[in-house]
């Protein structure tokens, strides 16, 4: 074996999350149109004003696809997508009459979860963490609610909120991500089928993590959830998020929505572990997952910290933001993103300073191996009113062989003058030689790279929670098994 | 049964044979010294024996305490009890020297059946090792080898050696570039590591570090071959005379 194709094969490893669960499905005719809202928000059986919202959404959409204003500004290539192709709403059959508790879901969905490692069943469950399993369009179970809501906390599926909570979702609904944002958000504000929804009420600190897991099992058709965190004054949540799909030779979309609120002192953090399906080593299927999440740091002091790992997805368009309103309020972003053989990714994040005094962190970290392209794409901003502004940014790329590629294309718009910029970027190289030296050491070729990538992404890393540090860092071993023979 | 056994070695790189039939038996408890002249075949020959998969061996055969080391993968070689101080250890950024040293000890105890050491042993372990070599503690905490001077790498490799404990190392020009001091520091480590059980290759190019490490015996290599062997003696020859006088030897070589 060459040296050459030590790293190669690096490259090559099998998706894991790939199988497919057999449930019978509730899912309506491909295509969209304003009888396609209509018949999905009559699924979910939502007040009118939900679909006043998705109407106003979807004809906005349909100005943006006269306009031909899809997004093409990334560097990211896919065919088109045909919009019309694809089944918006797919839901596992319920049994007659039944009511979300556990005892009533599918034993094929809960087994289904079990095999990703989730546990649905609250005694088995780790403690601390309550999870809302999101399948294809719709919440299939949200555990720990009762005792969460013991705080006053609201933890549900964002179905559950718009019956339960009309007036919550209301007041927040599109007011950090207006259905007109993009091309994406309008589409999801238009379909969107579920998603979660968090509010946390004035000064309660969150007792356990919560956690969303997305799963895409259906065929042919789009996952755009939505997803609403609201932190009252003095308020503090820990959310993470989690997504597999299965292994298919075609791609599927996913465009979600995901809009935090942070009032006066409130602290939301926010972490991802993406590992969507990335289509096999030729680069056949694979998700684009197409995605706008921003926070609003409404409140003076607030603080939202986004920290992701991206290893999955064949197109990856993403930018976490913050918009930093309150007067000495903090955004953080931290990011790892993998490509691998021939997964795209385009993600950064942007930071709008607004209040006085507030202070953003930028750390990413993109790893390239295989033909994988990987992007960074950041912008600040700094607003006239923002004296006393700070940003750090921070992105490293590191590439592993040499036929991927790594770019970054950081934007800086700053009007106040006393604000304070510092940017470092670096690129390095896992090299032959350093492998080697592992190996002389006794280290195996998959046990010195994965170290190397550790080592490289352990400032993100840091930032997870204890469990998904360890789940990412194995996952991110994992996603690049078989890289170095 | 000596340590190593070389027998008839022929090894090429992009097509280029460079070991052309090498032949050298090692015991433990000795020190060898390789030199000769630059492209002889000296750091090729270390490389083959660390399996860097870039060097074909087309020929011959190498024994390590009995078993065949050319079928071995260079952490199977390195968990048999071979290491290598490199001429030109790399930087890794990101992994403290304390972590690598430690995971690549316990693969190692793995490899042997034994127990994983965890950190609080291993500190004062290396703590130990590094006073020997006379670097600074803060060293362990700092990426490998990352922002370390020539002589700063050079010592870190002997520590490495110290902690694995080998029983066959090889010193490939570990004394290039390094100042007077720190080459008697490095040969102190060295020395302080020869024992019965162990076999000590040096790849040099000079007298000067043979002063400090004597060795028990000195080959020369010229044109992939060992064409003179002798004791420590040779090699003041070779520092008064040059590679000259081997031509004729050279000759025959090639």
């Amino acid at each position: 074996m060459t040296a050459t194709n030590t790293i190669e094969e690096f490259a090559n490893q099998e998706y894991k999350w790939g199988f497919v669960t057999d449930v019978e499905e509730d899912r309506i005719p491909r295509g969209l149109n304003e009888d396609i809202i209509r018949l999905i928000s009559a699924k979910k059986e939502e007040p009118e004003f939900m679909l006043e919202w998705r109407l106003r959404a979807f004809r906005h959409w349909m100005t943006l696809v006269k306009a031909d204003a899809e997004p093409k500004w990334a560097h990211v290539t896919f065919p088109q997508i045909d919009y019309q192709d694809i089944v918006y709403y797919s839901a596992p059959k319920k049994k007659a009459g039944a009511k979300k508790s556990l005892d009533e879901v599918d034993p094929e969905i809960l087994e289904a979860y079990s095999k990703l490692g989730i546990s649905l069943n609250e005694q088995k469950r780790l403690q601390g963490v309550a999870v809302d399993a999101v399948f294809d369009s719709v919440s299939v179970a949200t555990t720990f609610k009762a005792k969460l809501a013991k705080e006053g906390i609201i933890f549900c599926s964002f179905s559950d909120a718009v019956k339960e909570h009309p007036e919550l979702v209301k007041k927040y609904l599109g007011t950090v991500v207006p259905y007109s944002d993009n091309f994406y958000a309008a589409l999801n504000a238009a379909v969107f089928s579920d998603g979660s929804f968090v509010y946390m009420p004035k000064g309660v600190r969150c007792p356990m993590e919560l956690s969303t897991y997305f799963r895409i099992n259906a065929a042919d058709t789009g996952q755009f959830e939505r997803t609403l965190i609201i932190a009252d004054e003095g308020s503090q949540v820990s959310y993470l998020e989690g997504c597999t799909a299965p292994a298919r030779d075609e791609n599927q979309l996913h465009a979600a929505v995901v809009e935090l609120v942070a009032l006066d002192n409130a602290q939301i953090k926010y972490s991802t572990v993406q590992n969507w399906y990335p289509g096999d080593k030729n680069g056949v299927g694979g998700i684009y997952n197409l995605v706008t999440k921003r926070g609003k740091c409404a409140g003076a002091n607030s603080r939202i910290s986004w920290t992701q790992v991206e290893t999955g997805s064949s197109i990856t368009w993403k930018y976490p933001s913050c918009i930093l309103v309150g007067d000495n309020s903090v955004g953080e972003f931290y990011s790892v993103a993998l490509s691998n053989n021939y997964q795209q990714a385009d993600t950064g994040t942007k930071m709008i300073h607004i209040g006085k005094n507030t202070r953003s962190t930028i750390v990413s970290k993109g790893i390239s191996a295989g033909h994988g392209q990987n992007t960074y794409r950041g912008g600040v901003k700094i607003m006239k009113n923002a004296t006393g502004a700070r940003n750090y940014t921070q992105c490293d790329s590191l590439l592993i062989g040499d036929q991927c590629g790594a770019h970054t294309f950081p934007y800086i718009e700053v009007r106040n003058s006393s604000a304070r910029m510092e940017h470092e970027a670096s690129t390095s190289k896992v090299d032959e030689d350093q492998i080697f030296y592992f190996r002389q050491r006794g280290l195996s070729a998959e046990e010195a790279v994965s170290m190397i990538i550790n080592g490289f992404c352990k400032q993100v890393f840091r930032e997870l929670p204890m469990e998904f540090a360890v789940e990412a860092q194995k996952l991110l071993s994992v996603s690049l098994e078989g890289s170095v023979g | 049964m000596a340590m190593l056994e070389i027998r008839n070695l022929h090894a090429r790189v992009n097509k280029q044979e460079i070991l052309k039939g090498i032949n050298l038996d090692i015991n433990a408890g000795e020190v060898h010294s390789l030199m000769g002249p630059n492209g002889s075949g000296k750091s090729t020959l270390a490389q083959v024996l660390a399996r860097r998969e870039t060097y074909e061996v087309t020929e011959g055969e190498v024994l390590f305490n009995g078993k065949d080391l050319l079928a071995m993968k260079p952490e199977e070689a390195a968990c048999e009890g071979l290491f290598i101080a490199f001429q030109y250890p790399v930087e890794v950024p990101g992994i403290s020297n304390s972590y690598f040293l430690r995971a690549a000890l316990n693969a190692q105890r793995k490899y042997r059946g034994e127990e994983p050491i965890d950190a609080i042993d291993f500190i004062p372990l290396l703590k130990e090792k590094m006073k020997l070599l006379e670097m600074d503690e803060r060293f362990q905490s700092r990426a490998i080898n990352e922002g370390f001077s020539g002589g700063e790498k050079k010592r870190n490799e002997i520590v490495q050696m110290a902690v694995l404990n080998p029983s066959l190392a090889i010193l490939d020009e570990t004394d290039s570039g390094l100042d007077i001091d720190a080459l008697k520091i490095v040969s102190q480590g060295v020395n302080a590591m020869r024992s019965p059980d162990r076999a000590i290759v040096m790849v040099t190019h000079y007298q000067r570090l043979l002063d400090y490490i004597v060795p028990d015996f000195v080959h020369v290599l010229a044109g992939g071959k060992i064409v003179k062997s002798g004791g420590a003696e040779l090699a003041l020859e070779l520092e008064r005379e040059g590679y000259g006088w081997i031509e004729p030897a050279l000759a025959g070589a090639r």
